[in-house]
């Protein structure tokens, strides 16, 4: 960022002819204010948006009788009202880690593919058709989810649970569709695999050529030059990556919200239908929420924001110390 | 294990009289696909599994199996290992497109049963849920409505902003502003329209309407939109600007005339992606525009319907007639995204900057 916007705060080129610099035309000062008065605008949204949730969220958690972090029940409507975000906070993380472990190895399989192992005819075909996974909305996954992969899973969480079933966490204790959690994971796996490929895709791309081509030199086999120049060069591209992946996973509404059968019940077992996500929730309780409940469904969101914030934040921390990252001008 | 490359071996190689390894045939790895399948078959028929994926999964883990110690036999273990990180690395291409192509197939042929001319241009207007027909206008009507009212607040601010970062941009306002782009990036589209719901709905105390709608997608469309028009401004060559500095033009007029035109194309397809984007969005669009079944074309009154939402409505429904209609719907909602991408795309290729390289 800083790399590539240096040149363009370099005075103009040519001899230093002692002209008086720096004189703010009108034009120029108008078109500055109109940027600059974009730019907080977005800084200002973010921070409304805080503030405005936080708000929202304080009047619901003050009026809610239970401990609104550890309550396994979701009834603002009740008397006295008892809601409580321990179920979601507990699916949302655990069907975001199943997407994560399942989608991660996967993305970066394809971003190897793309970046080194694919026919160099076939390399933009396939970049495009990943873009192409990215571009289906979120609806339309949940619906393929729905109808194709929950009948479809269901072999495999018969087979989960007969020769995994001992771990406890495949153990199937109600029979039923597989509207669980393991499900969605599967599901939000497919969703984030784009993002996930596009970004370590990018930095596998800017592995420097020099190590590549030393390496091969040295008489390297193509695994070797991945691992020993393409890997550890891309290895902060790729924790950043997964984080944008989780950012997405955990804040998937949708999908979720067709695919899963909620219920308020906190279990360890992941192939039993139940569970919920932050997103889902808000999306499955809102028509019948009155004021109230919408405040507490907002508290619910906030949470989420936040965690969301946090992971983005991270991973773009991670992003912005490669100074490396930046376009053609650097 | 990490410095295999220091291995003796290749130096070796010269006192054996010939330069080059052993190397198996060009046809050893279709050989050992062929053998592994039938392995997997056999031992998949011999068992009695009746699944077919447990076939393929047996075969596949033959493959990989044989690959590694036939190559490793054949042509060293370093060879060996290559090859097994080659067929992993085609796997998971594999295993990219399998769920893509599934579901474009289960889309069209589910979408085609309903999709026509009267579905496209009919609502749902005094239809029940279990009955057929009934059509998709008014999500179509008000997806547009919302998507474009959306672009017209977000396509100038996401603008402007990309061209602050890129041509004013230095210090700590500029690197908050491109912090706060990237994590807004991440914002979960339920929480934006959460936050509309909270300022327009519940404070300013307006009923659901497509406008609410779009102040959430244009929440979520404006970071993208600095992002790519950022990535854009930043491939226009800077001897570009320097000239036009140096002629003595002022600076507002070098990127309205000269940065600006030379990357529109990049900037176009950027919008266009954004649009795209916000197009599948249902999550915000289900909290403030609410659905209805009737065509209300005005989209800052009263209740809209929208493409995304009425998949979600008609499948909830879970009617046969509905579910019906919404693969249709998702049909037409796939349509329209992947004609914007491709459109959007084609001008990328059309006026693709010259970065003189």
């Amino acid at each position: 960022m800083e790399t590539a916007t240096a040149p363009t705060q370099a005075p103009p080129p040519g001899p230093p002819t002692g002209t008086p610099r720096g004189k703010a035309r009108p034009g120029d000062r108008i078109f500055l204010g109109l940027s600059k008065g974009s730019g907080i605008t977005l800084l200002v949204i973010m921070a409304a948006i805080a503030a405005f949730l936080g708000y929202r969220a304080v009047l619901a958690i003050s009026k809610d009788e239970a401990n609104f972090l550890t309550t396994f029940e979701w009834n603002p409507a009740g008397d006295p009202p008892v809601f409580g975000i321990a179920v979601l906070a507990f699916g949302t993380v655990v069907s975001s880690i199943i997407a994560m472990v399942l989608a991660v190895p996967v993305a970066i399989g394809i971003a190897l593919f793309i970046s080194h192992f694919a026919p160099r005819r076939l390399a933009g075909p396939i970049a495009y058709v990943v873009d192409l996974l990215a571009a289906v909305p979120s609806i339309i996954y949940g619906l393929w989810g729905a109808v194709f992969l929950v009948p479809y899973l269901d072999g495999l969480n018969k087979w989960l649970d007969e020769y995994l079933g001992w771990t406890y966490i495949f153990e199937r204790t109600s029979e039923g569709v597989a509207r669980n959690l393991f499900t969605v994971g599967i599901l939000l796996a497919i969703m984030i695999l784009p993002i996930i490929t596009n970004v370590t895709r990018e930095v596998f791309l800017q592995s420097p050529k020099m190590h590549e081509e030393a390496a091969l030199a040295l008489g390297a086999t193509r695994w070797e030059v991945i691992r020993m120049a393409v890997l550890p060069f891309g290895r902060s591209g790729i924790i950043s990556a997964s984080m944008l992946g989780l950012g997405r996973a955990l804040g998937e509404t949708m999908a979720v919200a067709v695919v899963l059968s909620p219920s308020f019940v906190l279990s360890g077992h992941l192939l039993d239908p139940g569970g919920g996500t932050f997103a889902q929730n808000i999306a499955a309780k809102f028509n019948e929420a009155d004021e109230f409940g919408r405040d507490a469904l907002i508290a619910s969101g906030l949470v989420l924001f936040v965690i969301t914030l946090l992971v983005n934040g991270a991973a773009r921390a991670i992003i912005a110390r490669r100074k490396e990252y930046s376009g053609a001008n650097a | 294990m990490s410095h295999t490359v220091q291995d003796k071996r290749p130096v070796a190689a010269p006192s054996r009289g010939t330069l080059a390894h052993a190397r198996m045939p060009r046809w050893a790895p279709a050989a050992i696909a062929v053998g592994s399948v039938a392995t997997g078959c056999l031992i998949g028929v011999v068992a009695g599994l009746e699944s077919r994926i447990q076939w393929g999964l047996l075969s596949a883990l033959t493959f990989v199996a044989a690959t590694y110690f036939i190559t490793a036999k054949v042509e060293g273990s370093r060879q060996g290992k290559n090859r097994v990180a080659t067929s992993l690395v085609w796997v998971c291409f594999a295993l990219a497109i399998v769920p893509l192509l599934s579901l474009a197939w289960i889309t069209l042929t589910k979408g085609l049963t309903v999709l026509d001319g009267y579905f496209l241009t009919h609502s749902m207007s005094g239809l029940l849920d279990a009955e057929e027909g009934g059509g998709v206008y008014h999500a179509l009507l008000g997806t547009i409505e919302q998507v474009a009212i959306a672009a017209v607040i977000a396509t100038p601010i996401g603008l402007l902003t990309a061209v602050y970062l890129v041509e004013y941009g230095r210090g700590r306002l500029a690197r908050a502003v491109t912090f706060f782009v990237d994590v807004m990036t991440g914002i979960p589209s339920i929480v934006a329209g959460l936050f509309v719901l909270a300022t327009w709905n519940l404070m300013l105390g307006f009923g659901p309407s497509g406008f609410a709608g779009s102040l959430a997608l244009a929440i979520l469309m404006m970071p993208v939109i600095v992002r790519s028009t950022e990535e854009m401004l930043k491939l226009v060559p800077n001897e570009l600007r320097e000239a036009s500095l140096a002629l003595g033009v002022p600076q507002w007029r070098t990127i309205l005339k000269v940065v600006l035109p030379t990357s529109i194309g990049g900037i176009t397809t950027g919008v266009m992606l954004a649009v795209a984007r916000i197009t599948g969005e249902t999550a915000p669009v289900l909290l403030l525009v609410f659905g209805t079944k009737l065509i209300n074309p005005n989209p800052f009154e009263g209740a809209q319907s929208s493409l995304p939402l009425y998949v979600y409505e008609q499948y909830s429904v879970g009617t046969a007639a509905s579910v019906d209609r919404a693969w249709a719907g998702a049909l037409v909602l796939i349509a329209f995204v992947m004609i914007l991408n491709l459109v959007a795309r084609g001008i990328a290729r059309w006026k693709a900057p010259q970065t003189g390289r």
